[in-house]
């Protein structure tokens, strides 16, 4: 049998070593009315070599586009180093770093982490990951609930312009917990938050503002009114940033006078790959005085016995297995694999690399939106972005979609599939990976393809 | 403690990677970094771009500035700081920390299925789409449930799923009064977590001498206000629940429905499916029964099964198929959905690292899983009761795995679960659950797998025999260990109150 090492010969003496007749003995204490019977919906077993061929097969189905898509994940170069170190089992295969003698190498890796993305961010503390960057915004808005000393509403303000799946995921999260999430306007010319609609609500108790940056659009915002306008109204600011551009724009810390409260965002795009949606990481940053209200594993540094340096998970009554009922969370694994390919990924490429990749990312969006405009294709808002942009189409995206893929392209996002009052429009990432050969086949596909429509 | 005895434990086992590595502590990335080196194989040349000055970045991130060879070393050193499944024995309860097949890992690592972005068309998904289906159907069947999703990206997140549908469930049908979830008194801490993130009130469920449910108890707890129930089957001390059918009549009796932890899945794989128990959903912890790696902490991968009543609720989106194409079933097929768990589909590369190791193991080996695990572990229960040590439920069968109590240890040697856990590192074993479940004193939750030979059954219990003799010697020897380690035991009061989480050049 696959991965059972048992000979006969070892069953009959454990069985011996037991003083049972048989294993079926072993099961004396279930009702015989409950026994299973065979699980004919199983196939029948598959060695290596089979299970290769048809995992194989099924790939090449898919065959691989030219990838324009971004909508909350992104393609960029991987070192070759992040993977075959992360696939080590002395990494992939080790336990959550309880035993914290026997977990020295997790456990600094996490603080080496604690420290990047808190820089990273401009916020003093992290934890060791979340899920994923939706959940990890949805636990934003709980914890904000609990930090804020004197909010009573529970009422978060949620633009239009963050993801419209983080929100739906924000609010199948925190739906039974009365969170009351209040969606705010966007700017119909240029994408960003509606300071109108927002001056509503000025005045009233409000636990928390939103800030996407870059929003869902791509779009970059005046972060730094926004966040001073939610502190005058003692209201605090939970970000969503896009840890990629955070190496060349302001981090959330520095944002406004104060700088915003939580720090979230999707990790993806530090050293894990596209792989149809996960497993990808979540991170969050905080303030030190908000640290005990955090969700999550830390690590901190303390001593040994004899006095030598050493790393341990710290802060552990927040958490489910001391708390239980009243536990920040009932978070427990986080996503410690794909936080440790970030790491190796950001101290390969440095702050010098991690720049350089945003920078080509944003100048390929750049590029890319002035060819579009040769064949009349324009974006649907007038804002400085970083590299992702929504165009409007003449027709209905799905349709230039489909027919794009049939050349081998991966459009972009469909946003009216998930939010329907964007239609016509298409979502379009670019990152370092895209060549120019690569954008002006974009363009000549996108121009045929419309042309096959007949526009 | 005398440096005779670190001589001996260093002879004891002179192949483990930590002891190799005690003498030479790691330094931190940061500290290995110059200003102006870089790895400049790995970056594109450098360009301008013009943003406005408000919104730019001033200061320089603390980032490493090292050589790809120095990120290299000093990454695959601090592996081999670590214990893992594929260099050390884990008799981890409740945790189920078996082989992980490399194969799985290579052909879930594939170009194509690597690249493929989430939401690229699914005309080019069909064959990861086929995969997720074929896993679903499996996960039906070994679990005797009805439908599947397997969005949930943590063992944590299915039974938030799982609770947030008995909730929708019961709102459905107008019953707004229900909101309390019942919990066994043993339940590992999750289980109260998500009944309070769900918003339900926790009632805890007592459960006997013997390790079962109570069931008088039970019955004076359940009523109109019950949601429902949450259990491991078998339980987390390792038992198999026997009065499970009276407790289904009990709580289906009231209008609640029962939620089956996962967790304890592969004590029963292809013997007894929590469908036919009477469970209304389970959720699946994929990183444990179907054996795709723990990453040092993530990712899981939580699929949750449901029985007919529960099937619109299930959290989304789930793969269907129409006409022999596969396709994502979203807010528009199931407008009853507890809605949405992450921004894509899941932990999509664990999936698919879970139905390559059920197909490899295939209709037979399923219940070769749950017989081979629970021999293992009623062999090293024995084994170690005749050595000296105590059962917490001698009366019954081990499961999967059992609990021992060292109370008397703790009364008549001075020593504890932790002392006997920690003094385990220094023979290359790693530690057994400690202090689980809570109301069994110094308890050690021991959880062999069906992956561990007996050669290495034998070999613990060796261990675990000089330990109990080192004890008895002179509890000196436990009450300081580990001494093989790259650190010995750590300061956790030291790291709360004077807190250090990032480093500060």
């Amino acid at each position: 049998m696959a991965f059972i090492p048992h000979t006969d010969e070892d069953i009959r003496s454990m069985l011996r070593a037991i003083g049972a007749p048989s294993v079926e003995a072993l099961f004396d204490e279930i009702p015989a009315n409950l026994r299973a019977k065979e699980l004919e919906k199983i196939p029948p077993a598959l060695n290596e070599m089979s299970i290769g061929r048809l995992m194989q097969a099924r790939a090449a189905q898919d065959g691989r586009l030219l990838n324009f898509i971004g909508a909350g994940a992104y393609e960029h170069h991987i070192p070759a180093a992040v993977w075959s170190i992360i696939t080590r089992g002395e990494i992939y295969s080790a336990y959550t770093p309880y035993q914290a003698e026997a977990s020295q190498g997790t456990l600094q890796t996490i603080y080496e982490f604690q420290t990047m993305i808190a820089s990273l961010t401009g916020m003093d503390v992290s934890n060791a990951s979340m899920y994923d960057g939706a959940s990890a915004l949805a636990e934003a808005c709980l914890m904000a609930v609990r930090a804020h000393r004197t909010s009573k509403s529970m009422r978060i303000l949620m633009p239009a312009n963050v993801h419209p799946i983080y929100r739906s995921c924000v609010a199948a999260i925190t739906e039974s917990q009365h969170i009351k999430l209040e969606t705010i306007a966007v700017e119909r010319d240029s994408g960003r938050v509606d300071r109108q609609a927002l001056q509503a609500h000025a005045g009233s108790d409000v636990t928390a503002l939103v800030i996407a940056q870059p929003n869902f659009f791509g779009v970059l915002d005046d972060v730094d009114a926004l966040v001073d306008w939610a502190h005058t109204q003692n209201i605090m600011v939970i970000a969503i940033v896009n840890p990629t551009s955070l190496s060349i724009l302001k981090p959330p810390g520095r944002w406004g006078t104060k700088g915003a409260d939580i720090v979230v965002g999707e990790g993806q795009p530090l050293g894990v790959p596209l792989a149809s949606g996960g497993p990808y990481f979540g991170f969050m940053t905080t303030r030190q005085e908000y640290v005990r209200q955090m969700p999550g594993r830390i690590v901190g540094r303390t001593v040994d016995l004899d006095g030598k340096s050493g790393f341990a998970l710290t802060l552990q009554a927040r958490e489910q297995h001391i708390r239980r009922g009243k536990a920040t969370s009932n978070i427990c694994t986080n996503q410690g694999l794909l936080m440790s390919a970030a790491t190796i990924y950001l101290s390969i490429l440095g702050p010098e690399g991690l720049a350089r990749v945003a920078k080509h990312s944003l100048a390929k969006a750049n590029a890319l939106r002035q060819r579009l405009a040769t064949i009349g294709i324009k974006p649907v808002f007038n804002a400085t972005h970083f590299h992702e942009c929504l165009y409007r189409l003449p027709v209905p995206a799905s349709k230039l979609i489909a027919s794009m893929a049939q050349s081998g392209i991966a459009a972009g996002f469909d946003v009216a599939s998930v939010a329907p009052e964007w239609s016509n429009t298409l979502l379009v990432a670019t990152t370092e990976t895209k060549t120019d050969e690569d954008l002006n086949q974009y363009v000549q596909v996108l121009a045929q393809s419309l042309k096959s429509m007949g526009v | 403690m005398s440096t005779n005895v670190i001589a001996m434990d260093s002879a004891l086992n002179p192949a483990h990677g930590p002891a190799a590595a005690a003498s030479s502590p790691e330094p931190l990335v940061f500290e290995l970094s110059r200003s102006g080196r870089r790895a400049d194989a790995q970056m594109p040349a450098d360009i301008e771009v013009d943003l406005p000055a408000h919104l730019k970045r001033t200061d320089k991130p603390l980032l490493p500035e090292i050589s790809e060879l120095q990120a290299v070393r000093h990454y695959t050193r601090l592996s081999r700081l670590n214990f893992s499944i594929d260099t050390h024995f884990y008799p981890l309860g409740s945790c189920t920390m078996k082989y992980n097949p490399r194969g799985c890992n290579q052909y879930a690592m594939l170009p194509e299925l690597l690249a493929r972005h989430p939401y690229a068309p699914e005309s080019h998904g069909q064959g990861l789409l086929a995969c997720l289906y074929e896993l679903q159907l499996m996960l039906e069947e070994v679990t005797g449930m009805q439908a599947v999703s397997l969005t949930p990206m943590a063992g944590a997140q299915g039974e938030f799923a799982g609770v947030a549908m008995i909730r929708a469930y019961h709102h459905a049908r107008n019953d707004f009064d229900r909101d309390e979830i019942l919990v066994p008194i043993a339940a590992h801490g999750t289980n109260p977590a998500t009944a309070s993130m769900c918003g339900m009130k926790v009632v805890e469920v007592p459960c006997t001498a013997e390790g079962d449910t109570d069931i008088e108890a039970l019955k004076t707890l359940v009523g109109p206000r019950t949601a429902g129930i949450m259990l491991t089957n078998p339980s987390t001390v390792g038992a198999f629940e026997r009065h499970i059918q009276e407790i289904e009549k009990i709580v289906h009796g009231v209008g609640g429905l029962l939620y089956y932890d996962g967790a304890n899945l592969n004590a029963i794989l292809g013997i007894v499916r929590p469908g036919d128990m009477g469970f209304d959903v389970i959720h699946m912890n994929l990183h444990k029964t179907f054996s795709t790696p723990h990453g040092g902490g993530g990712p899981g991968a939580g699929a949750v099964g449901v029985g007919e009543r529960l099937v619109p609720f299930l959290p989304i989106p789930i793969v269907g198929v129409e006409d022999g194409r596969y396709r994502w079933l979203t807010e528009k097929d199931r407008p009853q959905s507890i809605g949405r768990l992450s921004a894509f589909m899941g932990n999509t590369g664990v999936l698919v690292r879970a139905y390559i190791y059920m197909r490899m193991v295939g209709r037979e080996g399923m219940a070769h899983i749950g017989q081979m695990a629970t021999l293992n572990a009623n062999y090293l229960l024995k084994r170690l009761e005749q050595i000296g040590y105590h059962p917490a439920y001698p009366t019954r069968r081990a499961t999967h795995e059992f609990a021992l109590t060292l109370k008397s240890e703790a009364r008549d040697l001075n020593v504890n679960a932790m002392d006997v856990a920690k003094r385990l590192l220094d023979f290359g074993f790693h530690a057994p659950t400690t202090y689980f479940p809570l109301m069994i004193p110094e308890c050690l939750l021991i959880e062999p797998t069906e992956t561990e030979s007996k050669e290495t059954l034998d070999a613990f219990i060796d261990a675990m025999g000089k330990i109990l003799a080192e004890a008895r010697a002179d509890s000196a020897t436990l009450k300081g260990a580990p001494y093989t380690m790259p650190v010995r035991r750590l300061d956790d009061v030291r790291a709360a109150k004077q807190l250090d989480i990032t480093y500060r050049a």
